[in-house]
């Protein structure tokens, strides 16, 4: 007896369409066999899990200040992802973008005009994809593997953050505290209606991004580039398309907006450094990008799903007193129940027996 | 026994109704063919025809929707290439299933399902393919491997399983004529041992010399059975395509003109262990010429085209010339710009990306070319535009294709291949280089191919085709050239040129060698 996935001779396109929602479904089921395990009321559970965040102005708004970097995050790893380039360390460059977009309100405090948010961002967005551009460089110029290296990349970056805010740019008033300064006002990401909830511009710079990769890879010639490489690299370089390129255009593009969504995540919803600034976003973001089909409209729905799992983690907590990994568990059954619905429609499981086993029956009948 | 029963008796398949049907498309509708215990049968049909279903069908890779079929006298189920493999059914295709990461005895021990150790079978392998005259190198890592070598692992690997039928797809589209001869020696020796074996090809004369039977399938019905030896090349086509095959309608070209392409001086190292190293290629493809290079596979054409076309740069800009202006140092963009096209061998993945639509593929090559009619500002695609040229090139080249712009992946062989090469000449280029114009392609499209090729010389530019078919080069040079180990010997215009010389300067002029009597033309 022997398992085998036999390859599909076409997949079926609504079940591709479909896979995302079926893998919500399975992981909401799979979700609630977890909380029964855990002794609670699996319908009361998910009811705080996932419906009760939505169901509040403010917690709206937390939920658009999760899904901002999440989307920004994402639709840079779409591009990375359709041209085969397996960028794993978005949380690092999340991590220096938020570090480059801090310099100025950290160590020049007193320079306080218009010009600094603007320049911090930017600052941001020229940090993560400096970041991203040494895994980039690496895989095109040596062949490294850029899944290792931007990996462990992000372990630096990490460790640099938590002794820079330990050490050199810790809060001279700050008791002592591993925390910077806060940000003066002209250094914090403005709410979007600061009356309603604590939304900032970063919601809306992602979902801006989402809209301009969503045109560049559907109608332009460098979306055909980034997909004719990522699939077919002989093909590319037929075509006159440089995988050297490729990559450092991939990496570039999703360092900086990795960047972007740290220094948008310090300067809107934190405003200090500190030494975790992120639960995971970089990685979480690997699955936003699934999720989303690697299509940057999909992924704008997918990042407002995790953020979910993530506020409903922390309401999660509060209501229910289950611990806030579950929001980790779930965000780990999404991505299984994603990646096992695209396998299963592009193959199909089939039981076989040996032939051995086979032939020793077929005289057995006679008998 | 009743006399049906007395035949079947003797009949090691006997298929009966086999039918497939894909959503409204009825690919194969109850084929029946029989073949007896020593017999080489022939399986003929166009592309498209229904010829690879029915043998997938038989081979357990897909499931019949209808049918019986009998082997030994029992009805058999073949759910699976285990099973069949299980039954005595090997199996050699026509795009190879090996990985190209593994060598031919690791790619040889997955498909046995055998516990001996790589050593033992790496040592039968190459036992075995000595004896049968197509000696392989078991530790060569097959993405470096030839097509021609490639081929010779996959009927090594199904001829250690010990078949009683071999399934051979298109087997001598790629080899030499002394090397199908050497096949089909194999295969005579093969049947004297008792084995069967059902034979694809579109090569009539092929047929006519080897095969006992013949099935003739025309869009998925069988439309005859009969005896290829006593049929003509040219009623065997008729009954393939249903009319009479057009014939490629050269004319003489006019006094040779400028040289459009040159190459001066072409060396290139091996840029890996198993690649084949260029040494000193001088050649000169004139106007309304059309200059073939004839070689086994494996003798270097891959990295020749590669060359030629710019994928790898060379050293100085002199040693590629485009209508007269140095381009060694220009990418395959600059190359197209200076009105040069390719057309490489691999048609999925190297010409064309499978997962990409004919229109995107379309774009491929001549996003730089066409920039101002297909490219908007800002690198936006024209899509009508685009959309416009494909179907240009569809219907020039009479592509058949099931939904308005498919992905490559979707067409078949042929189809694709008029495609790749339908981009090009919609460009109306100075300067072709084709590899392998014609490979597994069936005679429709072939000679469609070579037609629109004699065309694009007739109307004044450069055609340079490199190819392993003899006798298409035969049909469309005006002169041929060899390669062999990394050189290319000097032109010698199709006139002067035998069969027999071209053969053995493929074999690399070393004595011993059989070559194949010329085919005579219908």
């Amino acid at each position: 007896m022997r398992i085998e996935l036999v390859k599909r001779p076409q997949s079926s396109p609504l079940f591709s369409a479909l896979s995302p929602f079926l893998a919500l479904l399975l992981t909401l089921f799979a979700g609630a066999v977890m909380f029964l395990f855990l002794g609670k009321n699996p319908l009361e559970a998910l009811y705080f899990f996932f419906i009760d965040p939505l169901l509040e102005t403010w917690s709206l708004h937390e939920l658009m200040v999760k899904a901002a970097p999440l989307i920004l995050i994402g639709v840079g790893l779409s591009v990375c992802y359709l041209s085969n380039n397996w960028n794993i360390g978005a949380e690092g460059q999340f991590i220096v973008g938020a570090i480059a977009g801090s310099i100025l309100p950290v160590m020049f405090p007193g320079f306080q005009t218009w010009i600094v948010l603007p320049l911090m961002l930017l600052m941001g967005v020229l940090g993560g994809a400096a970041y991203a551009a040494i895994p980039a460089f690496l895989k095109a110029r040596f062949n490294t593997n850029e899944i290792l290296v931007s990996l462990m990349l992000v372990y630096v970056a990490e460790l640099f953050l938590d002794w820079l805010v330990r050490g050199p740019w810790r809060n001279p008033e700050g008791y002592n505290f591993p925390e910077t300064r806060n940000f003066h006002d002209f250094a914090v990401l403005p709410e979007i209606w600061p009356d309603a909830g604590r939304a900032h511009w970063g919601i809306i710079f992602a979902i801006a991004a989402a809209l301009v990769l969503w045109f560049v890879l559907s109608r332009t010639l460098k979306g055909i580039e980034v997909k004719v490489v990522g699939q077919s690299p002989r093909a590319g370089r037929f075509g006159g398309f440089s995988r050297a390129r490729m990559v450092i255009f991939a990496f570039l593009v999703s360092g900086a907006l990795a960047g972007l969504a740290g220094i948008s995540e310090v300067s809107g919803a934190i405003g200090q450094l500190r030494p975790a600034i992120s639960p995971g976003y970089g990685f979480t973001a690997i699955i936003v990008a699934f999720l989303g089909r690697l299509n940057p409209l999909g992924i704008i729905a997918a990042g407002f799903v995790l953020a979910l799992s993530y506020l409903g983690g922390e309401a999660a907590q509060i209501s229910i007193g289950v611990t806030d990994k579950t929001a980790r568990a779930f965000q780990g059954m999404l991505l299984f129940f994603v990646l096992a619905c695209d396998c299963l429609i592009h193959y199909r499981i089939r039981l076989t027996r040996t032939v051995a086993a086979r032939s020793t029956e077929a005289p057995a009948g006679h008998a | 026994m009743d006399a049906t029963l007395g035949n079947r008796a003797k009949a090691l398949l006997d298929v009966r109704g086999l039918t497939k049907v894909f959503g409204a498309l009825k690919a194969c509708d109850s084929v029946d063919l029989t073949i007896g215990k020593g017999e080489i049968h022939a399986l003929l049909g166009e592309n498209g025809a229904g010829k690879s279903t029915f043998v997938k069908m038989l081979f357990g890779a897909l499931e019949p929707t209808g049918g019986t079929i009998y082997w030994k006298d029992q009805p058999v189920a073949i759910s699976s290439p285990g099973e069949a493999r299980g039954l005595g059914i090997g199996m050699v295709f026509q795009h190879f299933s090996l990985f190209d990461a593994l060598t031919a005895a690791e790619n040889i021990m997955l498909a046995l399902n055998d516990p001996a150790p790589l050593a033992t079978i790496a040592a039968r392998a190459e036992e075995l393919s000595h004896t049968y005259g197509l000696p392989l190198d078991p530790h060569a890592h097959v993405g470096d491997l030839s097509v021609g070598e490639r081929q010779r692992i996959e009927i090594t690997r199904c001829l250690l399983q010990d078949p009683e039928l071999i399934i051979l797809d298109e087997p001598t589209s790629v080899l030499t004529p002394q090397e199908a001869d050497k096949l089909f020696e194999t295969l005579e020796k093969l049947r004297s041992e008792g084995r069967s074996i059902l034979y694809i090809s579109h090569r009539l004369e092929e047929v006519k010399q080897l095969c006992d039977g013949a099935t003739v399938l025309r869009q998925g019905r069988v439309v005859a059975h009969c005896d290829p030896r006593k049929e003509t090349t040219s009623s065997l086509a008729r009954m393939m395509v249903g009319d009479e095959v057009p014939h490629v309608d050269r004319e003489k070209p006019a006094a040779a003109r400028e040289a459009l392409l040159a190459v001066r001086g072409l060396s290139r190292e091996a840029s890996h262990p198993f690649a084949v190293p260029l040494s000193d290629i001088n050649l000169e493809v004139h106007a309304g010429e059309i200059l073939g290079i004839a070689g086994v596979a494996g003798n270097g054409q891959g990295e020749f085209f590669e060359a030629v076309s710019g994928e790898v740069l060379q050293e100085r800009a002199n040693i590629i010339q485009i209508c007269g202006k140095d381009a060694g140092r220009k990418d395959i963009s600059g190359r197209r710009l200076m009105s040069a096209a390719f057309v490489p061998e691999e048609r999925l993945g190297h010409a064309a990306a499978p997962q990409m639509t004919l229109s995107q593929n379309l774009l491929l090559s001549r996003y730089r070319t066409d920039a101002l009619a297909f490219l908007a500002r800002l690198g936006v695609v024209r899509g009508r535009a685009v959309g416009e040229a494909t179907k240009r090139v569809v219907s020039t080249m009479d592509v058949r294709k099931s939904t308005p712009d498919p992905e490559a992946t979707a067409l078949s062989g042929g189809n694709l291949q008029k495609f790749v090469i339908g981009r090009e000449l919609d460009r109306a280029p100075q300067v072709m280089v084709v590899n392998q114009p014609t490979w597994g392609v069936d005679a429709g499209a072939a000679v469609r191919i070579r037609q629109a090729l004699v065309d694009l010389a007739k109307n004044g530019s450069a055609v340079l085709v490199i190819s392993q078919d003899l006798d298409e080069l035969f049909e469309i040079c005006d002169s041929i050239a060899v390669m062999h180990g990394g050189r290319i010997s000097a032109p010698i215009p199709v006139g002067e040129a035998t069969y027999e010389e071209i053969g053995l300067l493929m074999g690399g002029s070393e004595p011993g060698q059989n070559p194949r009597p010329p085919v005579e033309v219908v």
